[in-house]
């Protein structure tokens, strides 16, 4: 049988971790220390993108390559320090050029290409706020965000502005320029700008925006169990953050190869995926292509990655592959494997330390937290299972909270409650957009509540329990089963929906949704995929329900809500009487 | 089994996994997930459904070859032999 812990000694380090002692190092730590090793800007003022990527573009390590991006059909190009600067450069111009004031929202629309890079550092750089998108939303998860994020400048390429945003016009006030990467060689559409030709008519010199710590820098979306998606508000002193985790979360060393495979539409891929390496001055893979294990085992051995952040879907992706595809490839670089997302089971753990010959450090953050909060560091014993301990400079307690709104702390080690942090790490979100409401109702006194269900052992770890709401989470993304339900009643046979994650090995939780149906239409297999097509068009199939099932009516509590608890334990074959208590106001 | 019926066996698992595809439209020599909305749990599923029909297996190794409707049909066939 295998150990409970797996305990770490000084042989496991091909380089000395910066987080080499927990405790001394989490004692002396600061925010304001943490803050000094970066630049800030001349003025006093502070720049995600300056600190990622000017610093470095004038500095000693302006030639190193920052990025070097795989296409998804074999090509190969390197992007130096020098090189971003000059391309981010080029887009703050022109967003100067097309007018774009210090905060509007440039939004991105595209999948891992160079230019969705240098569109989010480059809007960073002109003092924009900027909003990746996840490239597989369908059109309605793109607009819903575009019209509560008021996003000015859309930034896409030509294939994904026909599919998902030409239908939207007149729907998006706000939206005055598309940019688009243009991908064939017909007619610019028309009311579309040809990016990289305005990006060539500006110059390549240009001095970010005199921003500061508390200017809003980031805005990401993430999904409620009712209402619309929030938008998470992050502000540029987030960067501090950023610098900070990717030292002792991720171990990040200037030497580094480091592929982060989370895509940046989430917000693991841009807090990891472009801004925590390049504030590290170390060289970042960008794969273009989807997730495909043979590839992705090449890409490691090949492009010598030595530090690699992933997620429990792809790691059980690759152990569904077998041994004998990881056993055609070599490892010698790889020296530290992080994974975020969802809890990291404890056999995903075990079979790293067995086939890339390091165990995965699991860790847990969210789009509010904006960095790694708990996590599982190269000089920490592992229990695997849990997400770790908390980083320096990050408090985290488990609180119990009250009918009455009020919470209670919960000392006792191995009890439930809800996952807590005490308000004041510099990434920390600083509302959710146009939501004051939703985002006061986060905090207890100087706590953040997080929504998850966790608890604290003996020995500080912290373990995950699950999600204190109904928010589905598939392949480690957050999904609004209202944002389904929504697209399902749109469909004229759709009476009501209710929308619940179905447990699955692979990607932790699939949507599924009940539908009933109004009078007069028959709940037959053609109408099951009719309804299944209508809502992977407007959702996209990232967000689509998997698999529809008819009712004849759903569950309800008195006040109306639609029981998704109870759908889910029918769902399980759970006894349907406990959770009547779970249910608040049935 | 020949090529048409492989490539209707194909065309009828993707029409439950997606249903908003025309089949008209796929074009044979373009790769399947550049031209339907397909998530890895999708590609998955159609594996699967591959597997259930023609009662064949399909080693994850050989999923990199799944690309164009083409290719998968010629890889399917060989397969059947």
């Amino acid at each position: 049988m295998r150990p409970s812990v797996i305990v770490k000694s000084p042989q496991d380090w091909k380089l000395p971790p910066h987080l080499a002692d927990y405790a001394a190092q989490r004692a002396a730590f600061t925010w304001d220390q943490a803050r000094s090793q970066l630049d800030g800007l001349p003025g006093g003022g502070l720049n995600i993108a300056h600190e990622a990527v000017d610093r470095h573009g004038q500095g000693p390590r302006r030639d190193q390559v920052a990025l070097r991006w795989l296409g998804k059909n074999g090509q190969i190009e390197d992007y130096s320090y020098a090189d971003l600067m000059a391309l981010t450069h080029r887009f703050a111009n022109v967003l100067q050029t097309l007018g774009v004031a210090k905060g509007e929202g440039v939004f991105v629309l595209a999948g891992r290409i160079p230019e969705l890079y240098v569109a989010v550092l480059g809007s960073l750089k002109h003092g924009s706020v900027a909003c990746p998108l996840f490239s597989a939303f369908g059109p309605e998860p793109i607009a819903t965000r575009l019209k509560l994020g008021e996003g000015k400048v859309l930034v896409t390429t030509e294939i994904l502005y026909r599919r998902k945003v030409a239908g939207l016009h007149g729907q998006l006030p706000h939206l005055k320029h598309v940019l688009l990467v243009r991908e064939g060689s017909g007619p610019q559409p028309v009311g579309t700008l040809d990016l990289a030709q305005i990006m060539d008519h500006v110059g390549d010199a240009a001095t970010p925006a005199a921003t500061v710590a508390e200017d809003m820098a980031l805005l990401h979306f993430t999904s409620g169990t009712t209402g619309a998606p929030k938008g998470a508000i992050h502000v540029h002193e987030a960067v501090v953050a950023h610098h900070a985790t990717g030292k002792y979360a991720l171990d990040l060393h200037a030497e580094d190869v480091f592929w982060c495979t989370a895509d940046p539409g989430w917000v693991t891929g841009t807090s990891y995926g472009i801004i925590a390496p390049l504030l590290h001055g170390v060289t970042s893979i960008i794969d273009e292509a989807d997730f495909d294990a043979e590839r992705w085992y090449r890409i490691l051995e090949e492009q010598q990655v030595s530090v690699w952040y992933t997620a429990p879907t792809a790691i059980r992706m690759l152990m569904k592959a077998g041994p004998e595809l990881a056993g055609k490839h070599r490892f010698p670089k790889l020296r530290f494997v992080a994974s975020v997302g969802e809890p990291l089971n404890p056999e995903a753990v075990w079979w790293g330390k067995e086939t890339l010959g390091l165990p995965i450090h699991d860790n847990w953050w969210q789009t509010e937290t904006g960095g790694i909060m708990i996590a599982n560091t190269p000089a920490l014993d592992i229990k695997p299972g849990s997400m770790g301990k908390p980083l320096p400079g990050v408090d985290a307690c488990i609180l119990e909270r009250r009918e009455d709104g009020s919470t209670r702390l919960v000392e006792e080690p191995n009890v439930e409650g809800e996952l807590a942090l005490k308000r004041g790490w510099p990434s920390m979100f600083r509302g959710y957009l146009h939501q004051e409401e939703r985002y006061r109702k986060c905090f207890s006194g100087d706590w953040y509540l997080t929504g998850d269900l966790a608890k604290r052992d003996e020995d500080g770890y912290f373990w995950f329990v699950g999600r204190a709401d109904d928010v589905i989470k598939s392949a480690g993304h957050l999904i609004g089963p209202f944002e389904v339900e929504s697209a399902l009643m749109e469909h004229p046979a759709v009476a009501e929906a209710g929308v619940i994650g179905k447990p699955d090995p692979v990607v932790g939780e699939t949507v599924k949704a009940f539908v009933s149906l109004k009078p007069g239409h028959a709940a037959d297999d053609a109408l099951n995929l009719e309804l299944l097509g209508f809502a992977r068009k407007r959702l996209g199939a990232a967000v689509a329900p998997k698999e529809i099932a008819f009712l004849a009516t759903l569950p309800r509590t008195r006040s109306g809500k639609i029981m998704r608890r109870l759908l889910k334990a029918r769902e399980l074959g759970l006894p349907e009487g406990d959770l009547s208590t779970l249910e608040s106001g049935a | 089994m020949d090529d048409s019926q492989i490539r209707q066996a194909l065309l009828d698992i993707l029409r439950r996994i997606a249903p908003e595809v025309e089949p008209g439209t796929l074009l044979p020599d373009a790769k399947l997930r550049d031209q339907v909305d397909l998530d890895s749990m999708d590609f998955l599923n159609l594996v699967v459904g591959l597997h259930e029909r023609l009662g064949i297996d399909i080693p994850e190794a050989d999923y990199a070859r799944l690309t164009t409707p083409d290719a998968i049909t010629a890889y399917l066939k060989a397969k059947l032999g």
